[in-house]
């Protein structure tokens, strides 16, 4: 189901927001990756992503998150974003999204929770964890980074496959605000 | 420090054009060491001239020479300080902080910001261009008097050429 209504968003298709899910304030929303170029962190937008979130900090164990970004959307600078965007880096042409879909999620003490699922970028995928924080103000503000490896995607071929110039090591960051809190579950 | 400036510039001159590449990333961050290490021999420099006064010029020089010179030896030594500090800012409004030799890094002076970040890099090419014209006029003036006065000066600024 969230795999269907993921492509539908995807393919531009309508899509009646299932009762249950948070409204996401996209324009307050920003997600970032970061990595260090010669020692140097250097941080980027995706400008364009969507976030689906269904989840309710009483009975998280019951939520549902899963985002998509485009990977076009990726903004340093002209002449970085059309590498990135490229073929030996996001691929963004065979590969237009970068996906996260949780598979369960879970309350960890002080406001915070974990999100674990899939991590799939440029076709390759793998279980990630994803801790993030939890502001209940209006719908609510979620806050989190977490790490992942660059080159365990092919993200950087060839050439930039040496870590002296641009490290392994990719922060993604995210905070995303919603305006409405999702509906209680019964 | 002279060798210092010429890698500096030449380096600057020849990664600019460069397609994105691992080198490239190399070449800024060893411009921009360069770059921090002639400020700070900038200010060591300026620090020893404002406590020791320079030379008298030679007995007999004309007075528009020596303003002259005078006003040359004061656009260098503010150019010398004025183009590492606008590629300083210009990579900060870029969004890529400076860290020396890639150990200490520098406070980032401003927020990225993509115009601002454009107009500092036209501000270091002009300033840059500008110091090789000072350092031509600067040359040619030196050897001058070398060749045509045939007075000390160049072997005041080159010790090692010896005493006449």
């Amino acid at each position: 189901m969230m795999r269907w209504l993921i492509l539908a968003v995807a393919a531009g298709l309508p899509v009646v927001t299932a009762a249950t899910e948070q409204n996401v304030v996209y324009d307050k929303s920003r997600i970032t990756c970061a990595s260090r170029q010669m020692g140097v962190p250097v941080e980027a937008d995706f400008r364009q992503f969507t976030a689906r979130i269904d989840f309710d900090p009483g009975r998280p164990d019951g939520s549902r998150i899963s985002i998509a970004i485009n990977t076009a959307s990726f903004e340093f600078d002209p002449e970085v974003d059309d590498e990135v965007r490229g073929r030996l880096w996001l691929n963004a042409h065979d590969f237009p999204q970068a996906r996260f879909i949780s598979s369960s999620v879970r309350a960890i003490g002080n406001g915070r929770y974990e999100a674990r699922g899939t991590l799939e970028i440029k076709g390759a995928r793998s279980e990630v964890t994803v801790p993030f924080t939890y502001q209940p103000a209006a719908g609510g503000v979620f806050e989190g980074v977490f790490v992942i490896s660059r080159l365990h995607y092919n993200i950087g071929e060839g050439k930039w496959r040496d870590t002296d110039t641009v490290g392994d090591d990719v922060q993604i960051k995210f905070r995303i605000v919603t305006d409405s809190p999702a509906a209680k579950r019964k | 420090m002279f060798a210092l400036i010429a890698c500096g510039f030449a380096l600057g001159q020849y990664m600019a054009d460069l397609p994105l590449s691992p080198m490239k990333l190399r070449y800024f961050s060893w411009h921009k060491w360069l770059g921090v290490t002639i400020f700070m021999l900038a200010v060591m420099r300026i620090a020893w001239r404002a406590t020791h006064p320079a030379p008298l010029p030679p007995a007999g020089t004309p007075a528009w020479q020596n303003a002259a010179a005078g006003a040359i030896h004061i656009l260098l030594y503010l150019l010398i300080i004025a183009i590492p500090l606008s590629g300083w800012l210009h990579s900060s409004a870029a969004g890529v902080q400076t860290v020396y030799l890639g150990l200490l890094p520098l406070p980032d002076l401003l927020p990225k910001n993509k115009p601002l970040s454009e107009f500092l890099g036209e501000v270091h090419e002009i300033l840059n261009d500008g110091l090789a014209v000072l350092v031509a006029v600067h040359a040619a003036a030196a050897l001058k008097h070398h060749f045509v006065n045939r007075d000390d000066i160049l072997r005041r600024m080159l010790p090692f050429l010896g005493p006449r």
